[in-house]
């Protein structure tokens, strides 16, 4: 967006310097906020590091003309993933990052270098393309042309993408049952509750501290 | 339109090995999750920059759903460590590493 | 998700159909056999058949009419509500796919829907059908565990019908974004599942192991969707397939990253090897008809878009991806039934087994004919039954708080439980692939399948491994026919004899019929130690390792003994010494009350073993398969 309405004001010359240096500073924030994540010790250092990628992420789509996916990016990732995350650091307590910890399987870390060596070299590889995408073009409609971006993005959801879209609401349902049924205290399964009585249920919670209910 | 899409590929391939690598080596389950974030972020910037270049709207939709599917998956994931490590408030050492024999 | 919202939606579609089109559409396809292969760009109207997703819309609205009716009534109600309510629309749901499958469009050839996001056609009907029946048998299996360890409500049956939607669309999907999301309803729902139960630590851990790798492998499978999205310029699996086959690629190998990367995450899900490494822990440590139940669905879902992937959209390229799944299929075979001999749990060897069925379903994947395909097909929905019929075997014996899990719990079942053991021997037998069970069968067409393309190797390989695994089941139906309780008491450990000597034996006792497990369990640790022996070159002398102190310490041995027995090479034997310790304790918990099998469970074993044998001794599945092998 920025770089067309520079194409329109200044020319072409400092537009393409404007792309690149959007790009620049895009890929410069990934790369460190990637960096950071994968290497700082405190978790809440490393969410922070990642709303910086998700921020470089939202700089490149930007450059790329996705405007909205931009918008969409950081309202979605950086105004609710990241909170999330940084919520449930604080709820469990930072201080107890050592009992956040999963044993690694033992070839984990040569596995890992391993990987990370055959990525690169896959990459560097592959950089020496110039030209990755081979497919045909405007399948499922074109980017250009008249319109926006939002109402082309529209057209495709609700037409060819509408099965998915749909599908989109059974995954929701998902994550509010598993929430609901994950993090909530323990109560009395229906069976139970069909045993006990509803008085005597109410007077035993009356009396149990609040902090002790599933702690077994 | 003036950085060759190259760019942003090798860019995105970057970020994606970034997190894969940092999920193995990481031991930490919040920062192994943030981890397969940065690769579900390197696949949406994959995506958008294969739709400038096929001039192909579906790129574009395809982040939205990779965009509802982490946060699903966020929330779900958050769910299990919560519920887990609320559990075992005391634990310390013995964390993961039940499951054997 | 929900048919009205379908219809509104669809109905404001066309109604704006008459608005602008914004772009003509690239390809001139206009006469082609997939009907409205442009129809985003040629128009905003889109038609929806909704006899096509069927299967979809019952199994999720029927969870949302669980979750309406579940805040509806009061909660003391009859807690035995659900698990029927949830049956219910698992019968529904299959009355709706056996309609499907008679009514597939094209003149059975199956037809694309819902603006090329869906197949109709008999591979999709099938795992509607398979899914289905999943649904009903895990949901009357889940009833009783449920109730027993105090965790009943409607969530569970809640999951179980989301994941279950996730499984069908996945098996329908014409495009990677619809495989990707069915993939990911059907995942995220057993990610829950396999946390499912709040006090014990072990489901909490599989359930966040199950996450972190599932969630890892989702990753991975999406950026193979970019990248072939990248190379084909789309993600429906119709026109990938065009563009391949009506283009000289300039750059394969954007294409092939994508699709190495599409083979690793599904196979994930279908745990082959390599990518196995989450299947015992999680298996042995979710609530166990739950494990019945993702064993089952997840692995016929994950082969479902195997299957559609390679077979559909990228059956062009089989040249690249067949020696990938060959190497993978060899792989899964031959770790599959090495490790599953060393394991102890029920529940990890059943997890094991699993991984070594998901290398015969391979064997039928990588013949890429319609032989292979219809093989692997019959694999999986026989497979359907014979694992949830296991798990809900297990469920019984296991009893509260899955309390007796190891092998050595079936001890002497036959005595106590005559049916239950009887059940629990045909469920084995199928598995192992013993004539006049439909395991037998099975193994045979993929083998069959393989043959027929020339693999002689691959179908050699297969065979001799059916022939290792065979040990490890019969194994555990040598014990549940063994004598039970001996008459030595076991409370110390004896000194373990050198092996190889057949006779007496410091346990059992001297006159009955001895203890016809042991030879098995012999001649299970002796193969195992062969197979290490020889990949790593050295076979350790077996009367140096059998020495009394080893006894002692035998459990932490033990622990590594089954994940390295293949790696290590160090070959500890890991049959004999440490059993004979871990037994003692075995013994009083088999001595105890005999398992108690709930009516519940006791239908679910029943319809599984009265399938497995009727499958085993008539063609009628087999014909069932071989009609859904034409892909769209």
């Amino acid at each position: 967006m920025l770089a067309a309405l520079l194409a329109d004001s200044s020319g072409q010359a400092l537009a393409h310097a404007s792309a690149w240096a959007v790009f620049a500073v895009g890929a410069a924030m990934i790369l460190t906020g990637a960096l950071g994540v994968v290497l700082l010790r405190n978790p809440v250092h490393c969410a922070l590091m990642l709303v910086i990628t998700l921020f470089g992420i939202a700089l490149e789509f930007i450059d790329q003309s996705a405007d909205f996916l931009a918008a969409v990016q950081i309202i979605v990732y950086a105004g609710a993933v990241v909170i999330l995350f940084l919520f449930v650091i604080m709820f469990l307590g930072v201080d107890r990052k050592e009992a956040i910890s999963a044993e690694p399987t033992r070839f984990q870390r040569p596995l890992a270098v391993l990987l990370g060596v055959v990525a690169l070299v896959e990459i560097l590889a592959l950089s020496r393309i110039d030209h990755w995408s081979a497919g045909t073009p405007s399948q499922s409609g074109a980017l250009s042309g008249p319109g926006s971006n939002v109402q082309k993005l529209g057209q495709a959801i609700y037409t060819g993408y509408l099965l998915p879209f749909e599908m989109t609401a059974a995954l929701l349902v998902i994550a509010v049952v598993a929430a609901v049924v994950l993090s909530r205290r323990h109560q009395p399964s229906a069976s139970e509750m069909s045993e006990l009585d509803q008085e005597e249920l109410l007077s035993a919670r009356r009396f149990t501290p609040p902090d002790q209910g599933d702690q077994s | 339109m003036s950085v060759p899409s190259a760019w942003y590929l090798v860019l995105a391939a970057v970020l994606f090995g970034l997190g894969a690598t940092g999920l193995l080596i990481r031991r930490n389950v919040l920062v192994m999750f943030m981890c397969i974030e940065l690769m579900l972020n390197a696949v949406n910037l994959t995506f958008v920059t294969f739709s400038r270049d096929l001039n192909d709207i579906g790129g574009q939709v395809n982040v939205f759903f990779v965009l509802v599917v982490a946060a699903a998956e966020v929330v779900v994931g958050l769910a299990i460590i919560v519920a887990m490590f609320r559990r075992r408030a005391a634990a310390t050492a013995d964390d993961i590493h039940i499951l054997k024999g | 998700m929900s048919g009205v919202v379908l219809a509104t939606v669809s109905g404001l579609v066309a109604q704006t159909s008459g608005g602008s089109n914004p772009s003509g559409c690239a390809i001139g396809k206009a006469g082609d056999s997939v009907s409205g292969l442009c129809r985003a760009a040629n128009s905003l109207h889109i038609s929806v058949a909704y006899s096509a997703i069927l299967p979809v819309l019952i199994l999720s609205i029927g969870g949302l009419v669980l979750l309406a009716v579940s805040a509806v009534l009061p909660k003391r109600i009859y807690p035995g509500l659900y698990p029927v309510l949830s049956t219910v629309v698992g019968g529904v749901s299959l009355v709706a796919s056996v309609w499907q499958w008679y009514n597939v469009p094209g003149h059975g050839q199956g037809m694309v829907e819902i603006g090329g996001q869906i197949f109709f056609d008999h591979f999709a009907v099938l795992f509607a059908i398979l899914v289905s029946v999943a649904v009903i048998l895990s949901s009357i299996a889940s009833d009783s565990y449920l109730r027993r360890e105090g965790l009943d409500g409607v969530e569970a049956y809640v999951l179980i019908l989301m994941s279950g939607t996730g499984a069908v669309l996945m098996a329908e999907s014409a495009s990677l974004i619809s495989l990707f999301l069915g993939l990911e309803i059907m995942s995220i729902a057993l990610y829950v599942m396999a946390a499912y139960h709040r006090r014990r630590a072990e489901s909490g851990e599989a359930g966040l192991k199950y996450f972190l790798l599932g969630s890892f492998s989702s990753a991975i499978f999406l950026y193979g969707i970019a990248l072939v999205y990248g190379a084909t310029g789309s993600t429906e699996l119709v026109l990938i397939a065009n563009h391949l086959a009506t283009n000289v690629l300039s750059n394969g190998g954007v294409l092939l990253a994508g699709m190495a990367l599409l083979i690793v995450g599904l196979g994930f899900k279908v745990a082959a090897v390599p990518f196995h490494l989450w299947t015992p822990d999680v298996y042995q440590g979710s609530p166990t008809p739950f494990t019945g139940y993702m064993a089952a669905v997840a692995k016929a879902a994950g082969f479902a878009g195997l299957l559609r992937v390679l077979d559909q959209g990228l059956l062009t390229q089989q040249t690249d991806w067949r020696p990938v799944i060959w190497v993978i299929t060899v792989l899964t075979l031959v770790i599959g039934s090495v490790l599953a001999i060393a394991s102890r749990d029920l529940k990890r060897m059943l997890a094991y087994s699993s991984v070594s069925q998901a290398g015969y379903v391979l064997v039928g994947v990588q013949a890429a004919t319609g032989t292979g395909k219809s093989a692997a097909l019959f694999y999986l929905f026989t497979y359907t039954f014979i694992v949830i019929g296991s798990f809900a075997v297990v469920d019984a014996i296991q009893g509260q708080g899955e309390s007796r899990s190891t092998i050595w719990a079936v001890r002497g079942l036959s005595r106590r439980q005559p049916l239950l053991a009887a059940a629990m021997l045909v469920l084995l037998l199928a598995q192992a692939g013993v004539p006049f069970t439909s395991g037998f069968l099975g193994k045979f067409y993929v083998i069959q399948a393989a043959v027929g393309q020339g693999q002689y190797y691959l179908a050699v390989i297969a065979m001799l491994t059916a022939a290792v695994a065979a040990f490890f089941y019969l194994r555990v139906a040598l014990l549940m026919y063994s004598s039970g309780v001996p008459a030595v008491a076991a409370t110390t450990p004896p000194a373990p004899e050198p092996s190889g000597s057949t006779g007496d034996l410091p346990y059992g006792d001297a006159g009955e019929p001895t203890d016809v497990g042991v030879p098995a369990e012999r001649v299970g640790a002796a193969s195992a130690m062969t197979t290490t022996g020889l990949a790593a070159g050295a076979v350790p002398s077996e009367g140096g390792l059998a020495t009394p102190a080893r006894a002692g310490g035998a459990s932490a041995l033990d622990v590594e003994a089954e994940e390295d027995v293949f790696a290590a090479g160090l070959a500890p034997v890991p049959g004999l010494d440490p059993e004979t310790a871990d037994r003692a304790s075995a013994l009083d918990a088999a001595a105890g009350d005999p398992p108690y099998v709930s009516s519940t469970n006791a239908m679910v074993i029943f319809i599984s073993v009265a399938f497995t044998i009727a499958a085993g001794v008539s063609s009628f599945a087999v014909d069932f398969a071989k009609a859904a092998t034409t892909l769209f």
